[in-house]
């Protein structure tokens, strides 16, 4: 590993600077590289390696009933859901009253606030323009799944 | 101790498959078609209701589909073996002992579970219902032959509520319940067997509880005396948790449309090769031949006919697709003949062994051995985490002539980025 670095020291610097014509860049990049070769010392820290984080581990509770969902639409802005964005949704949680849901209304998907009140199951959504939808009986109605986890591109 | 054993099938697999992440499906009648959409090969109830009979050909059903508003979907397997992983690993957690039977069905050890086991079935049930969205019926009883019946009276007597436990009958309800079933439905009883058994007056399957074990012996088979002992509640058939490696691996399909042109086949044979080959990785197995054939449609009758199979043998047995894929190659070439439009080409792995127990020869070359198994190794591991066919030999080509015909495959919600289910926010 040393002596590839060594060498390139000398050849690289045309070569490189051809990549990255900005000198600053690449006096700070060939420090940068300078600074991570092992020289020959083993780590310290060798002994502590402890694998990676799983973010999978962190979002993912049940993994047989967990499935994602992509937003599309703006109603649910208020809570931080945003369209595009990514929704891990777990089905094995029991949807109780206040919590973000898919539900499944005459048949198409929507991501909705679950209220259970006493005239029926209220979506709220989370924005000013939608109006409270309460389920009338006659209507195609079921939750799909509880909404755990929202993915958002900053 | 009498044995507890349950079978978990579940319902029109395909059809729920599709339902769950196409949520406007719900109510209507619904098919899934077979590959290159040929045949239907799950049904809603909606759709068994019209009386759509299993693997009848898709396109003598046109006027029936048109008149009721059936809908038919082309088969989206990596959907359902996604959400079929997901209820065996659920199934699992009940019990230690699982045998997973196909893609849609598996037996689980009950015996010894501290429960009363109707109940423990509709716990099943429920947690595979909301989980994963999936609906299935529960047969229990003291062997597999009679679990698969238990299921059978599960899924078909709605007084049973999907779940059914032969154990907690007595002799005479579970006789009465048995007598109502024809012979044929008894798992493993072709029917061939069955037309014989009518003629000796064995018509339903209280009657070949009651036949005589010798006799069914000496009319047919050790087999069918060890499910007369099963359906006597003797369970002769242990869970068979690993499948032991396959003796021969075979891969063939139908084209989307004819193809006539040598380098076409070749490409389909050397794709079917390649999954072949890493099938049989897959069990650490090599082979040590290879039989290709190809055939021209048999349904068409005014067309030339012509169908050839051909055995290669290898040097030496191998895992490698490359040389694998020379043979096919090979022997194909042997078999074409032009001018014919072929429908159907497949190839089979042959004289098959576990990878340990190689031959070993004076002029092996170990260099050439040792860089084969790492190129292979490193073949199947980029496929597994980048998706199947991610690399590829050349040679299946890159425009595919000869693909299969899906008309209309639903989305890859479970598996694929690009396709998950959207909804409104």
């Amino acid at each position: 590993m040393q002596s590839i670095f060594h060498s390139g020291r000398h050849n690289s610097r045309g070569l490189l600077s051809l990549v990255h014509p900005n000198k600053e860049l690449f006096q700070r990049q060939r420090a940068l590289l300078r600074g991570t070769i092992p020289a020959g010392f083993p780590s310290p820290a060798d002994d502590y390696v402890a694998g990676h984080l799983s973010l999978d581990e962190h979002l993912i509770r049940h993994k047989e009933s967990t499935f994602f969902m992509r937003v599309a639409g703006v109603s649910m802005r208020g809570v931080g859901i945003y369209d595009g964005d990514l929704l891990v949704v777990d089905r094995a949680i029991p949807a109780t009253h206040g919590c973000v849901v898919i539900a499944v209304v005459d048949g198409e998907f929507t991501v909705k606030q679950l209220l259970h009140m006493p005239e029926g199951p209220v979506l709220r959504a989370a924005h000013p323009d939608y109006p409270d939808q309460l389920i009338k009986p006659e209507q195609d109605f079921s939750v799909w799944g509880v909404v755990q986890w929202n993915v958002h591109k900053v | 101790m009498q044995l507890a054993i349950a079978l978990v099938d579940c319902n029109n697999f395909y059809v729920s498959c599709e339902r769950l992440f196409q949520p406007q499906l719900e109510g209507k009648p619904v098919v899934v078609l077979s590959n290159n959409d040929g045949c239907v090969v799950s049904r809603s109830q909606e759709a068994k209701d019209l009386g759509i009979g299993m693997a009848v050909p898709w396109y003598q059903l046109q006027d029936v589909a048109r008149k009721h508003g059936i809908i038919a979907l082309s088969s989206n397997y990596t959907l359902y073996a996604d959400l079929s992983n997901r209820v065996m690993s659920l199934l699992s957690q009940f019990s230690p002992d699982q045998e997973i039977y196909s893609i849609d069905e598996s037996f689980i050890d009950l015996s010894g579970i501290p429960a009363d086991l109707t109940d423990y079935g509709q716990q099943i049930r429920r947690a595979i219902r909301q989980c994963v969205g999936i609906p299935v019926c529960v047969g229990i009883a003291a062997s597999k032959t009679l679990a698969k019946l238990a299921n059978h009276v599960a899924k078909k007597q709605p007084y049973y509520h999907s779940v059914c436990d032969f154990n907690r009958m007595t002799d005479a309800e579970l006789n009465i319940l048995l007598d109502a079933i024809e012979v044929g439905e008894i798992w493993g009883v072709g029917k061939r067997s069955t037309a014989r058994l009518r003629t000796m007056g064995i018509h339903t399957v209280l009657d070949l509880k009651h036949a005589s074990p010798m006799c069914i012996r000496n009319e047919f088979s050790v087999v069918l005396e060890r499910t007369v002992a099963e359906l006597n509640g003797v369970a002769c058939l242990k869970l068979e948790d690993v499948t032991p490696p396959r003796q021969q691996i075979i891969c063939s399909r139908s084209f989307g449309s004819p193809v006539s042109s040598l380098p076409d086949l070749g490409q389909a044979v050397i794709a079917y090769t390649a999954r072949a080959a890493e099938k049989l990785r897959d069990q650490h197995s090599i082979a040590g031949g290879i039989q290709i054939y190809i055939r021209t449609n048999p349904h068409k009758i005014n067309a030339p006919q012509h169908q050839q199979s051909i055995l290669i043998a290898l040097p030496e047995p191998t895992d490698d697709t490359r040389q694998l894929c020379h043979a096919a190659l090979s022997g194909l070439r042997q078999i074409y003949r032009n001018g014919y439009a072929y429908q159907k080409t497949g190839v089979m792995l042959t004289a098959i062994i576990p990878a340990t127990d190689r031959p070993r020869t004076l002029f092996d070359d170990i260099a050439a051995q040792h860089q084969s198994s790492a190129l292979m190794t490193t073949l199947d591991h980029i496929n597994r985490r980048m998706g199947s066919g991610t690399l590829r030999l050349l040679g299946e080509g890159v425009k595919k002539n000869w693909a299969m015909r899906r008309g209309n495959m639903s989305k890859r919600y479970t598996t694929e980025w690009r396709e998950l289910a959207v909804c409104r926010g």
